[in-house]
């Protein structure tokens, strides 16, 4: 198995992942000032509009029979003013907040979608498939929802709070000290808290991580499980993983909801002390009521912005986990990079030597040793052997899926690891076992392979297939759409749409993985024609367990447990009686 | 909003707890600011040191149960929540597993699992949300309003008429909340589908190196969705500042009331400055309420979603009559004709054939001809559209699907292995005995390779079987499908990765180890069905011609011709 972690237990450096949170933030600092600013500027405006009412009142309040009744319109009408201004502006700024957390979530995704293009494969096949799609969906979906309006929420909170400060030492510094007694305790507590809940947060997503990737494989296996009757045991099998992440989420959220009140409870002990110090001091005259009462006012404001924070803080928290699950992803090592100096391969006379080739997914178990293999350019080489004997293998290393562990591969006399990656497959043509359609009409699963492949080339390579009668039978034609996990179409159907796509690539090399043993013979057989005609000028590498679709072959490489056993064309493999002679004959049992 | 009221109302105690102890953190944590105000205009002023210390440890008292009531509420709030969710996954899960397969083509994997996954989860955001915030905004919002009328109903009446305004704005975006975020979420399957796709099929992107478009393909997926949300998002934003600007005006309509009303001297100015202060209040509830019915809409759409998975059909049969009518035709196809989804061309049509016990029956045709389809309708995934199939005599339709699949032994095309060790891949949760296990793994050519393991038994096949050969998968699933020594056993083109040697191998293997069982092997090669005793050749969803293999090289010209180009092939 190849080395990648599936799952890391140790909650990383929180600092770095909000920093690496922020960076996103930063890509879109523009929007980020605008909306803090704004946000800024709508408290002050809070502060506006209480005064203009009160002026309005002032107003009033000179009592029956004297009220300019001009002056309360005339103020009226500014707080109507200002309160459309008002409205309009929090509604842009929530506009704002909203945009900028969904084009970095959108992003996010983005980012995640390239890195997984450049994973090796071997990565998919240890994770979970549901997992990934987790972390695109579920986690990045929890960074929005806080990244955008808690950020915003923080940095203009925190502005509140150094205002309000300021207002209230400029009040009265002594009353201030009661300030300073509750402000580390919250602090304090929150730092304890937050070590104490994180990896509770940590575990959460990673369970929620697990009862997606549970559920889609589980989903995908529908047809099996309900053939063997198998649904309660998986049942069972889901609750265990569903409890696991209902246990998960009460943990962290519980944890997460102390949070906010208990910082509630500081700050009412802080207004609590202060009040009583000011009443005190009141005493001794060293404050005034006034004081004291615009004193609490301030308090009140600089605890609002504290409180909100530490409501937040489940977010806050939530966030920073799928942070770091997004993150592993992102950070998980990539296939081996184009070396510095690799070379643009183009016209490729298709000459293939596998020299001394040693390699194992799991180093230390090798499943092909000191392999050799030499074809030339046109030549049609075929693989053979027992299943698990290192066929596919043999293509992953061509492919370059793979490194070897040892010896090398050349093309023309190249090292394949001196060729960009790219240059290297789209000199093959490939058709695997593993059929593979997305969800689209069949003319776009054709020309899959060529960009801007016109609808007669189309055509034409569905009829080399020959599923264009199929085609045509149905209602849309062409334009049928078919998906992976659709019901009409079968596993045979969907070989041949492959195949019509490979006779689109134009490419000098091509790999048949059991590419046709789906189709019915009746059908291979005119299939072979036209792959022959495929083929002609190419050099090919087939593997199949039908000998009879490789007897054309220049040269035919019996593989078994893991080495080249023997080669040569067929008849001379025949009349040496050895291994593939055996294979030959036994066709006939 | 039914579905979530259904999967709460188990834990209605609890709720009414959760709520009578927000209410009473509510009415302590506001009197902590009317203690306050005692304080300093009663107490201070009178010089009472006393007084004002032992307000100031009420004060202090106060916060402390304050956080005690609502510490415990949450929790309670967040327990409710998980056990809500965890009995709604259960259940999700539970009928998807269930659905029939109509239904689940219907509505698709990749939908099917951020069902499971995106929609549950925006469901218990919601459900511990309305808890902790549901119910002080609507006691701050009638308190308030109440003390404003004793004050001066004049005035509240103004804050009365604006509300209805407010609460029809509310009511009519958080609907319309729910059909956008239906929209928002239909986008998401989108994103997840490419995801699957590009998982799934990553080898032959790479290999026709399509990663770049593949790129485009996604972040088009991506835009839409993104697109969408933002517009959600907008919408949803929208109903917070015009209700702002609604109970605003409202105010400065108070103000101009009070002002004529003082004049009048109908009112003293102090009460409008009172008014104020509550004033501030109702509008942090109404923001509150309106918070709860915004979030509403996203956790609607997702329950909707859910709602209509849990409600679709499912394929339930009366069972009562248990006896078999004929005991020696295993298994009859009279004239069934069926086709996936309504406009679908018909998959297959007016097929007719019986299997007696001690026969075999092989199926072949061209790809596409409808041969799984047979398989699909035998094992009940689908019904008919037309005519009946029997199994022992009795219409399917009259037994339960347990006694059906228990029945059968199927290796499916495309089938799955697990993420679990061989022994259970095999066993497959029927606690089959280890020696029936291995005598699967013997007959299927499998052994072998599993006594190379370090592990045997307990090895540990990766997703997807990915660590195992396509050879090792399918014998491993040919393994699974003999475990329990089936009535039927049934091969949809199971050796196409298997050499002939070892398909031979292992179809003389079951005639050895299994001989109670009836085969029926569907496949493109004469080879594999020529020694079965009934043969049926399809083309195009129909039976062209059944009978013998003898009986067919003689009387059917496509049996002769797919023979002749099989053994020509090796002239």
């Amino acid at each position: 198995m190849p080395p990648f972690s599936t799952k890391t237990d140790k909650p990383k450096d929180a600092k770095k992942a909000v920093r690496r949170l922020l960076k996103y933030i930063w890509r879109y600092k523009l929007l980020a000032v605008v909306s803090i600013l704004l946000s800024v500027l709508s408290n002050v405006f809070a502060l506006i509009g209480p005064s203009l009412s009160g002026k309005a009142i002032d107003v009033i309040a000179k009592g029956s029979g004297r009220v300019d009744f001009s002056k309360v319109f005339y103020y009226a009408g500014l707080m109507l003013i200002f309160y459309v201004a008002s409205a309009v502006m929090t509604y842009i700024l929530s506009s704002l907040m909203i945009v900028m957390g969904r084009r970095i979530s959108n992003h996010m995704r983005k980012e995640v979608f390239e890195k997984m293009t450049r994973l090796p494969v071997g990565y998919y096949d240890v994770n979970q498939t549901g997992d990934i799609i987790s972390r695109v969906s579920y986690d990045i979906d929890v960074i929005n929802t806080s990244l955008s309006t808690d950020v915003v929420q923080i940095a203009s909170s925190f502005i509140t709070v150094l205002c309000s400060l300021g207002m209230m030492i400029y009040i009265s510094p002594k009353l201030v000290i009661s300030v300073f007694i509750t402000l580390p305790l919250s602090i304090i507590y929150t730092g304890y808290m937050t070590r104490k809940t994180r990896p509770l947060f940590s575990k959460r997503s990673r369970k929620y991580g697990s009862l997606n990737g549970f559920s889609e494989e589980m989903f995908s296996g529908h047809k099996t499980i309900q053939a063997y009757a198998h649904e309660k045991g998986v049942i069972r099998d889901f609750d265990k993983i569903n409890t696991e992440a209902a246990d998960a989420f009460f943990d962290a959220d519980y944890y997460g909801t102390i949070i906010g009140p208990s910082v509630g409870c500081i700050n009412n002990l802080s207004l609590a002390l202060v009040a009583m110090s000011g009443a005190v001091f009141y005493l001794y005259n060293l404050v005034t009521i006034g004081q004291i009462s615009s004193f609490v006012l301030y308090s009140r404001k600089f605890s609002g912005p504290v409180n909100e924070i530490a409501n937040m803080y489940n977010e806050i928290l939530s966030a920073l986990a799928a942070g770091e699950r997004v993150f592993r992803l992102l950070d998980e090592e990539e296939e081996t990079p184009d070396v510095p100096d690799a070379i643009e391969f183009h016209d490729i006379r298709g000459s293939v030597c596998v020299k001394n080739v040693t390699f194992g997914y799991d180093k230390t178990k090798p499943v092909l040793k000191n392999m050799n293999v030499e074809a030339a350019p046109g030549s049609i080489t075929a693989i053979v052997g027992e299943t698990g004997a290192g066929k596919t293998t043999i293509i992953n290393l061509l492919m370059r899926f793979y490194d070897t562990d040892g010896g090398r591969i050349e093309i023309d006399g190249v090292d394949i690891r001196k060729i960009k990656r790219e240059d290297l497959r789209r000199a093959y043509t490939m058709v695997l076992q593993d059929t593979w359609v997305f969800k689209g009409t069949i003319r776009d699963n054709i020309a899959y392979a060529k960009e801007n492949a016109t609808f007669d080339e189309v055509v034409s390579a569905a009829k080399a297939a020959r599923i264009h009668s199929y085609i045509m039978s149905l209602p849309n034609g062409y334009d049928t759409v078919i998906s992976e996990d659709g019901g009409n179409i079968s596993k045979g159907q969907k070989q041949l749409i492959t195949i019509a796509r490979a006779m689109l690539v134009d490419s000098n090399m091509l790999i048949l993985d059991e590419a046709t043993s789906n189709v019915d013979t009746r059908t291979e057989k005119e299939i072979q024609k036209a792959m022959f005609a495929l083929m002609k000028g190419k050099t090919c590498f087939v593997i199949a367990h039908r000998l009879s679709t490789i007897r054309n072959a220049d040269c035919i490489l019996v593989i078994d447990k893991g080495a080249l056993r023997e080669s040569g064309t067929h008849k001379e493999l025949i009349e040496k009686k050895g291994i593939y002679y055996r294979m030959y004959m036994s066709q006939w049992l | 909003m039914k579905l979530i009221l259904k999967y709460m109302k188990p834990y209605k105690v609890r709720i009414t707890l959760t709520m009578i102890l927000k209410f009473v953190a509510v009415i302590l944590e506001l009197m902590i600011p009317y203690t306050l105000e005692y304080m300093i205009d009663t107490a201070a002023p009178k010089k009472q040191v006393a007084l004002v210390i032992v307000l100031g440890v009420v004060m202090i008292l106060l916060a402390y149960f304050g956080r005690l009531c609502n510490v415990k509420a949450n929790r309670m709030a967040t327990h409710t929540a998980r056990d809500g969710i965890h009995t709604l996954r259960d259940d999700l899960f539970r009928k998807t597993i269930y659905l029939c397969g109509a239904e689940f083509d219907r509505i698709s994997l990749p939908s099917l699992i951020s069902r499971m996954t995106s929609d549950s989860y925006n469901v218990q955001s919601f459900i511990g949300m309305i808890q902790r915030i549901g119910v002080r905004a609507p006691i701050i919002l009638i308190g308030g309003l109440a003390v404003a009328w004793t004050m001066d109903y004049h005035l509240a009446l103004v804050l009365l008429c604006v509300i209805p305004v407010m609460a029809s704005v509310t009511i009519l975006v958080s609907f319309k909340g729910i059909r956008v975020f239906r929209g928002v979420q239909e986008k998401l399957d989108g994103v997840v589908r490419i995801l699957r796709e590009n998982i799934t099929g990553m080898r032959i992107i790479r290999a026709l190196s399509k990663s770049e478009y593949e790129k485009r393909r996604f972040n088009k997926a991506n835009e839409e969705y993104t697109r969408a949300d933002i517009k959600a998002g907008m919408l949803m934003a929208a109903p917070h500042p015009i209700m702002n600007l609604f109970l605003n005006a409202g105010l400065t309509l108070i103000i101009i009331i009070g002002a004529y009303r003082v004049n009048g001297g109908e009112m003293l100015p102090g009460v409008i400055l009172a008014f104020l202060t509550y004033f501030n209040m109702i509008l942090q509830a109404v923001m509150g309420i309106n918070r709860i019915f915004m979030q509403y809409s996203k956790a609607g759409a997702s329950a909707d979603r859910i709602a209509l998975v849990l409600a679709s059909r499912e394929d339930v049969r009366e069972t009562t009559d248990t006896e078999y009518p004929d005991k020696d035709v295993i298994l009859e196809f009279d004239n069934v004709s069926f086709s996936y989804g309504d406009n679908a061309k018909e998959s297959i049509k007016d097929i007719s054939f019986k299997i007696r016990k001690g026969e075999s029956l092989g199926i072949i045709g061209s790809t596409g001809c409808g041969k799984t389809t047979i398989i699909n309708l035998a094992l009940a995934f689908y019904n008919p559209d037309a005519g009946a199939i029997r199994i022992y005599g009795k219409d399917i339709r009259d037994i339960s699907l347990h006694d059906i699949r228990n029945r059968f032994g199927v290796v499916f095309q495309n089938d799955t292995i697990f993420n679990d060790t061989i022994y259970e891949n095999i066993s497959f949760g029927r606690n089959v005995s280890m020696d029936r296990v291995k005598l699967a793994a013997d007959t299927a050519m499998l052994s072998s390779y599993i006594d190379t393991l370090d592990d045997g038994y307990d090895y540990v096949a990766a997703i997807k079987g990915m660590n195992l050969s396509g050879g090792q998968r399918q014998r491993l699933l040919i393994a699974r499908a003999l475990a329990r020594e089936p009535d039927i056993l049934v091969f949809d083109d199971s050796s196409s990765a298997l050499d002939y040697k070892t398909d031979a191998a292992i179809r003389s293997n079951i005639e050895n180890n299994y001989k109670g069982t009836t085969r029926i092997t569907i496949a493109q090669r004469i080879s594999s069905v020529k020694d079965m005793s009934h043969i049926i050749v399809m083309e195009e969803g129909r039976i062209i011609s059944q009978g013998t293999h003898d009986m067919l090289i003689d009387t059917c010209d496509v049996y002769k011709d797919i023979y002749m180009s099989q053994m020509g092939a090796f002239d």
